[in-house]
């Protein structure tokens, strides 16, 4: 299944784009998905280990599948206040 | 009461609505932009979100809060785009009966927000250089002391 992965912050910036498309197994797990990033784009290797994902804008953990056509996120650590 | 703002933040006027026959304290905290971090100097600063979750995760804190203190109000206000220096990038007001709940939930507040808002601040240098603050486990000591 076809992943669109949201980016920002200092993501957005390292790659250039708002927004990133992963082609991945159908019930992949978030893990896996970081995986896939971290092979595909090498710009993003320095802050991947850092960041969390957020599917539906809920945050989740390593093993948690994707649904299909879910909206995920790609949350940098967070620095507002 | 939880929002997102372009614009400047009104602490005054988010005062006056904390104000209450049921409220004996209220705790205003503001977080300002700095002109030095580590000796090295800002230029202005400019905070991004990803608004949606942001929203939600804001609403989230106002109901942990409530739910652990029993609050008479609940305000977390945070600005986005620039930030000129001296201004209030987040406020965030708490009242209650008395003063011990609504210190300890203000303080929650502003730490919670930093650990779980996806809101992020980038710095304009004056040097002219831009660096989007990412605080890692390493650099966590320093982040929590940002105000």
């Amino acid at each position: 299944m076809n992943v669109v992965v949201k980016l920002f912050a200092g993501a957005r910036e390292l790659v250039g784009k708002d927004e990133i498309a992963v082609e991945i197994g159908s019930g992949a797990t978030i893990g896996e998905l970081r995986e896939h990033i971290f092979r595909q784009h090498a710009e993003l290797r320095p802050l991947l280990p850092h960041v969390m994902f957020a599917i539906e804008t809920t945050y989740c953990n390593e093993d948690t599948p994707i649904p299909e056509n879910a909206v995920v996120a790609c949350i940098p650590p967070v620095s507002g206040g | 009461m939880i929002q997102l703002t372009d614009q400047p933040i009104d602490s005054t006027s988010l005062l006056a609505q904390a104000h209450s026959p049921d409220a004996g304290a209220i705790v205003l905290f503001l977080g300002t932009t700095r002109r030095l971090t580590n000796g090295r100097e800002t230029r202005t600063l400019f905070y991004d979100a990803y608004e949606e979750m942001a929203r939600k995760e804001l609403a989230n804190l106002e109901a942990e809060a409530r739910e652990r203190w029993a609050l008479t109000e609940c305000t977390i206000v945070h600005r986005l785009g620039e930030v000129p220096l001296g201004e209030s990038s987040v406020a965030i007001v708490a009242a209650s009966a008395h003063r011990r709940a609504a210190f300890e939930a203000g303080q929650w507040l502003i730490d919670a927000l930093k650990e779980r808002v996806p809101i992020w601040k980038q710095e304009h240098w004056a040097d002219g250089t831009t660096d989007w603050v990412h605080p890692t486990p390493v650099a966590n000591q320093e982040a929590s002391n940002d105000n």
